[in-house]
């Protein structure tokens, strides 16, 4: 029974989804699922053509090219290369100077950074602490070195007990 | 091709195209598996026969000029001179000018890979009509 009423429902299910193809649901291509064209040295030949459309002087240079190439002049020629490629290698290879921009805006704000670091030092922060002092720094030196801190290779190792001076 | 120019960065085209299958062995054969090692002269004929066919169409000359400029390698002259007939064949001038242009940017530091190759191709740009990049001025800004 149950089988027959899943059946039934996978069997009009199927009529409704070719319903629905007959019923002209056409799938449209959209811009982002189409070739694009671009300049990359690794692929010399791009997909499609730079220009698509194509005027009618530009037209009528398409069909001069199914003839010899000979005749072509110099200038049809380039105008031919500028139809199928935007850019020339040399044009693709040549460097930009965004670097100079980018690194104008990196020290910029590294700069500005300074500024709100110095800024704070002197109106957000309160004085160094105390632990800073050198009287206190130097009396942590003669209790780590009581409490015989690191004695096999770190700082207590270095100090002579006997003498009570740093080891030669 | 020009797979040992661009490894060893030796001068002179001409004496490492007789030096070959010498040097060759050598350098490429690797223990990665047992399957067969094609040779230069295989890899030359197969892409010469790619272009050389005879109804090669638009799609067919860019998958295989892309993929050709992505190897490790400038390709032979005859490779170059079979893709430049697919070219005429296809009435695409533009493409012929490209591919020489993309030879030379793959031919990289070695400048006297580009000389070997124009005057390799010389007999078939004169024939179609082709005019190298220098001719045209474009290979400078």
């Amino acid at each position: 029974m149950l089988a027959t009423a899943a059946l039934r429902l996978l069997g009009r299910r199927a009529i409704s989804t070719a319903v629905c193809v007959r019923g002209g649901h056409v799938a449209k291509v959209d811009h982002y699922a189409l070739p694009v064209y671009f300049d990359k040295r690794e692929s010399p030949l791009p997909d499609i053509r730079y220009v698509q459309d194509l005027s009618s002087e530009q037209k009528s240079l398409k069909e001069k090219e199914k003839g010899s190439w000979a005749t072509l002049s110099d200038e049809e020629k380039i105008a031919l290369y500028r139809i199928s490629f935007k850019q020339s290698f040399a044009e693709m290879n040549e460097g930009s100077a965004q670097w100079k921009s980018i690194a104008a805006g990196m020290f910029l704000f590294f700069g500005l950074t300074g500024l709100v670091v110095l800024w704070q030092r002197k109106y957000v922060y309160g004085p160094v602490p105390y632990t800073f002092d050198q009287e206190y720094k130097e009396k942590e030196l003669q209790r780590m070195l009581d409490m015989r801190i690191n004695p096999v290779q770190g700082i207590s190792s270095n100090w002579d007990y006997e003498n009570k001076q740093w080891k030669k | 091709m020009f797979r040992a120019a661009v490894r060893l960065s030796v001068s002179g085209v001409r004496g490492l195209t007789r030096l070959q299958p010498g040097c060759q062995g050598a350098l490429a054969v690797r223990c990665y598996s047992h399957g067969k090692q094609e040779t230069d002269e295989e890899f030359d004929a197969r892409w010469v026969t790619y272009f050389n066919k005879p109804d090669i169409d638009a799609w067919e000359l860019r998958k295989g000029m892309n993929t050709l400029i992505g190897y490790d390698l400038v390709p032979e002259p005859k490779i170059l001179s079979a893709a430049l007939r697919a070219c005429r064949r296809l009435d695409d001038l533009a493409s012929a000018i490209r591919i020489l242009e993309a030879a030379k940017d793959k031919s990289g530091p070695h400048k006297d890979i580009y000389p070997y190759l124009i005057q390799e191709l010389q007999p078939t740009l004169d024939e179609l009509g082709i005019p190298t990049p220098e001719e045209l001025g474009i290979d400078k800004l």
